[in-house]
């Protein structure tokens, strides 16, 4: 079993707004834009909403099993790990979640950028 | 003296336990296991009554068992054991600094030991109208007794919960003689225990019996008269009649009385390995606990759990480590079995199962070669051989072929080779059950030359009807012919053996209606299929079954869920339509004033005559679409596998060489054909004369209109292979030119594949099957359009226009923003 993460972590509401089979995104100002999946056997994941390949935006592709294919290129990306998958070489950051009483929490110290803030 | 003396004894440590059911209760057996001197042991318990299986309270309820039948413990084992049980009296506080509990009667009991197993309350859903008479939860005894007195008066029954309690709890009132539906806010039953297929068979199984299940289904309120529960409405606005209300929604541990006496608690009551809580003197067993971060509601961990504490309490302490669950529902008839983890994962394969003609379902997961979580329906007989091998972490490395065949099968020795058993099989036995093929017959079919599955489905017909023997085909294949083995047609996606056109024609035979129905019928190897599969099934149910299919959002490609066309960038581009290629100043402005507001970086005129709008937001495109829709504007579709546009020449009504009102024309094409939806994108064209300025020869579809009436040319294409267009017929009205245009696109819909151009497509029928397809039978021309026709009245809606009125908002909108702290704080 993984250890738990240490940190504080962040309400990002409740898990009804995703439904089974989907993402949504959740821009972070000064970082990347993240997507919080959600799999058809009703398990959350939250990656950077960005394929290693192109950068395609992984929130939009289909998600089958707990993996998703980008909607640019159709790689196949481990929702668990972030790899790619089959002969594609390649891997997105995943952002550690836990549900909690129907509610959604991504850790604070994995989604907000620890250097300085990008220029907005 | 006649009054019995004791003989001296060392004092006995005293140990409270608060609790009467099947923890606090096993841990006192355990102890008395190891030691029945040590603790001197009152039990409190709320229920006034003995201990019994609350498991069993299903099959109470369902009138199978008695409640007799289900005591574990009669009140002799009390007395014989010196144990004191205080039934009745609930313990309502825990004085840590006293070493003392406090009873509800008021009674105080010193302990030197103190074990809480207070077990879980169910989770009574915080809506209006769940404090009414008739709503009830699934608990304890006299919760069965409320619904048995509810059933005896019949009438309607709701289950808040499709979980395992929920649908023992819809079994039992349901055999008792009530109208049941079964509410459940997941989209499939029991999604915690069960992969979507096993889900989807659960449903057909428990619908065919009589009850209704709503999945997606959040109840809102309990509407009530005069105090008693009249029925509920969910959050859709649905409402059912409900004499009784049934909250099997889930349990929380019940920690009220350890909170209290500030112990530890999160979700449960924190407690280490040995069971103990933030007070050394305080145990704590069962459902009520947390364990490394887990509760748990069954009732395998519990055992484990008694033991360690045991251990403990009597000096040997041997550590708890959490444990591995099973799940069987009780539901008479239905055989259902799930244990371990089958989410999947990196490194983690799948062996899936499926015998469709005894609905049976089983899925094996395997990491590194050891099983980590197994799902069976139907046939469950090699559930507990599953289990046993996932819970010793058994390597199955040498048995894997057979493994999903089960213990008999895959313990056979040389058997455990799948080819080997069917070499093994005698030359009577029978194959293909559909057909009645034996193991001779197939392999004297192979012998004449049927060399490749499908030769041997069209010559013997083994495994064309429901394909469940496909492997054993193969088998027979591989054993009488060696490396000759012509591999087939190509299978619509490594999910399935099936072809594209086998797929197609079983959704029709079987009449198949929904994507996990194929997927259980034709065999699918994936539990929900691919991202290549997903869209072609939709595109297939929605072609079989107009007006009746319910489109799939999950299964359409990110261009059609958000009816714009991706960019690089995870911008869209949004293309309003332009019929015929015809506009208006009005719209043009409309146009460009929506460039203006949603920042369109890129304005192009497209190759189809009409206006793409670039680098639109996702977040932005309903309101872009809202704008456009208001100057009169609807889905250009320029995104999806379907009719794109309808390109067009300016025809007789302004040039000098048009023959015919070529405009006219396309737009009334592009007016009956907007909106269908294909097996990839169709484009059309329509040339006023022979200088063809349409370019009506690179289409899908193309009218060159001459003097004498319409050249109807098909299967152009101007892609990375150019391909002129073959002539399909000439006709002499424009009402025939658009009748069989309807026709000709109906017959690419039913026949083509996924994903194939109608170029392609030709190629592959040939010409000749085309003409004969649509000229052969007289009416075929008038019932194909008639089908096209039936099928675009479910599809001529404009899908920007539900957007724009709010629809799927999710898709459009962020979860939230997150801004850094550092900017939170400034």
């Amino acid at each position: 079993m993984m250890s738990a993460p240490v940190g504080t972590w962040l309400d990002i509401g409740p898990t009804t707004q995703i439904a089974p089979g989907t993402a949504r995104t959740l821009p972070v100002v000064g970082g990347e834009e993240i997507a919080v999946f959600h799999t058809m056997r009703g398990e959350f994941y939250a990656l950077v909403n960005s394929c290693p390949h192109k950068q395609g935006p992984l929130s939009q592709g289909i998600v089958h099993g707990d993996t998703v294919t980008c909607p640019l290129h159709n790689w196949r990306i481990s929702l668990r790990t972030g790899e790619a998958q089959g002969d594609d070489e390649g891997c997105t950051p995943t952002i550690p979640l836990k549900v909690d009483s129907g509610r959604l929490f991504l850790l604070r110290e994995a989604v907000i950028p620890s250097g300085k803030p990008k220029a907005a | 003296m006649n009054a019995p003396t004791k003989l001296p004894q060392p004092a006995k440590e005293k140990l409270v336990v608060i609790g009467n059911g099947m923890a606090g209760c096993r841990a006192v057996e355990e102890l008395l296991e190891r030691d029945p001197d040590r603790y001197s042991v009152t039990i409190f318990g709320a229920e006034p009554r003995v201990n019994y299986n609350r498991i069993m309270l299903s099959p109470v309820l369902a009138g199978e068992k008695t409640f007799d039948e289900i005591v574990i413990n009669s009140a002799e084992w009390y007395a014989e054991n010196g144990i004191e049980l205080v039934g009745g009296d609930p313990v309502e506080q825990i004085d840590r600094q006293a070493k003392s509990i406090i009873a509800k009667s008021g009674r105080v009991e010193p302990y030197d030991k103190l074990l809480i197993a207070t077990g879980s309350d169910p989770f009574i859903i915080p809506i209006p109208g769940n404090d009414l008479a008739g709503v009830v939860t699934f608990r304890d005894l006299d919760d069965v007794d409320k619904m048995l007195a509810a059933a005896q008066q019949g009438g309607d029954a709701v289950v808040i919960g499709g979980g395992l309690l929920g649908l023992e709890a819809a079994h039992g009132l349901s055999l008792r003689g009530m109208k049941v539906t079964v509410v459940h806010l997941m989209p499939a039953l029991m999604e915690r225990q069960l992969d979507e297929a096993a889900g989807y068979l659960l449903r057909q199984e428990l619908e065919s019996r009589g009850q209704t299940i709503l999945t997606s289904a959040n109840t809102k309120v309990i509407h009530g008269v005069e105090g008693k529960v009249v029925g509920i409405e969910l959050e859709d606005g649905t409402k059912v009649k409900a004499d009784i209300v049934v909250m099997a929604a889930g349990i929380k541990p019940s920690t009220s009385l350890a909170r209290s006496a500030d112990l530890e608690c999160e979700r449960g009551i924190v407690v280490d390995d040995n069971m103990v809580t933030s007070d050394s003197d305080i145990l704590a067993v069962g459902e009520c606990v947390q364990h490394r971060g887990t509760c748990y509601g069954l009732v395998a961990p519990l055992w484990d759990m008694c033991r360690s504490l045991a251990d403990y309490l009597t000096g040997a302490p041997n550590g708890y480590e959490g444990s591995v669950t099973s799940t069987k529902l009780k539901v008479s008839g239905i055989d259902l079995f799930s244990a371990g983890d089958f989410s999947g994962g990196d490194g983690c394969e799948d062996i899936v199962m499926r015998d469709a003609a005894r609905g049976v379902y089983k899925r094996v997961v395997l990491k590194d070669d050891k099983i980590i979580g197994a799902v069976l329906y139907g046939d469950t007989a090699d559930g507990n051989w599953y289990f046993d091998l996932l819970k010793k972490e058994e390597d199955v490395a040498d048995i894997r072929e057979g493994l999903i065949f089960g213990q008999a099968f895959a313990s056979g020795g040389a058997l455990a080779d799948p080819n080997a058993a069917v070499a093994a099989l005698s030359d009577d036995a029978e194959i293909c059950g559909c057909n009645g093929v034996s193991k001779g017959k197939v392999i004297s079919c192979i012998a004449k030359g049927a060399h490749s599955v499908d030769a041997v489905r069209s010559t013997c017909k083994a495994s064309a009807s429901c394909g469940s023997c496909t492997n054993l085909v193969e088998s027979l294949l591989a054993l009488t012919l060696g490396d000759d083995v012509q591999t087939g047609p190509r299978t619509l996606c490594k999910c399935t053996s099936f072809t594209h056109d086998d797929v197609r024609r079983l959704i029709l035979e079987k009449e198949l209606k929904v994507i996990p129905e194929v997927m259980q019928e034709l065999h699918w190897t994936t539990p929900e299929g691919c991202a290549s599969c997903r869209p072609a099934l939709n595109y297939y149910l929605l072609c079989a079954w107009p007006g009746e299919y319910e489109d799939d959002e999950k299964s359409r490609y990110v261009n059609e869920r958000l009816h714009a066309n991706i960019q690089k960038d995870g911008t869209y581009s949004v293309v309003p339509r332009m019929w015929g290629g015809l506009t208006t100043p009005d719209e043009l402005r409309a146009i460009a004033d929506a460039a203006e507001k949603y920042g369109a970086r890129t304005v192009k005129v497209t190759g189809g005559q009409r206006i793409d709008l670039f680098g639109i937001k996702k977040e932005d495109l309903p309101a872009i679409w809202g704008d456009l829709n208001a100057a009169g504007m609807v889905s250009g579709h320029a995104y999806g596998k379907a009719l794109r546009t309808v390109k067009t020449c300016v025809g007789s009504e302004w040039c000098r060489f048009g023959t015919q009102d070529s405009t006219g024309l396309g737009v009334k094409i592009e007016r009956m054909t907007w909106g269908s939806y294909m097996p990839h994108k169709f484009k059309i064209a329509v040339s006023g004369c022979p200088r063809n300025c349409a370019e009506a020869t690179i289409k899908d579809f193309g009218v060159v209109c001459v003097d004498s009436g319409y050249e109807l040319h098909v299967g152009g294409n101007g892609g990375i292979h150019v391909r002129a267009t073959d002539l399909l017929c000439k006709v002499e009205t424009e009402e025939q030119a658009m009748e069989y245009c309807a026709a000709f696109i109906q017959l690419y819909r039913e026949d083509a594949h996924y994903l194939e151009r109608t170029a392609p497509w030709l190629e592959r029928k040939g010409l000749d099957w085309i003409k004969s397809q649509l000229f052969d039978d007289p009416d075929a021309i008038k019932n194909y359009a008639k089908r096209f026709r039936f099928s675009q009245k479910f599809w001529q809606v404009d899908p920007w226009a539900n957007r724009a009125g709010g629809a799927h908002k999710d898709l459009h909108s962020h979860l939230a923003e997150v801004r850094p702290l550092s900017m939170e704080n400034a």
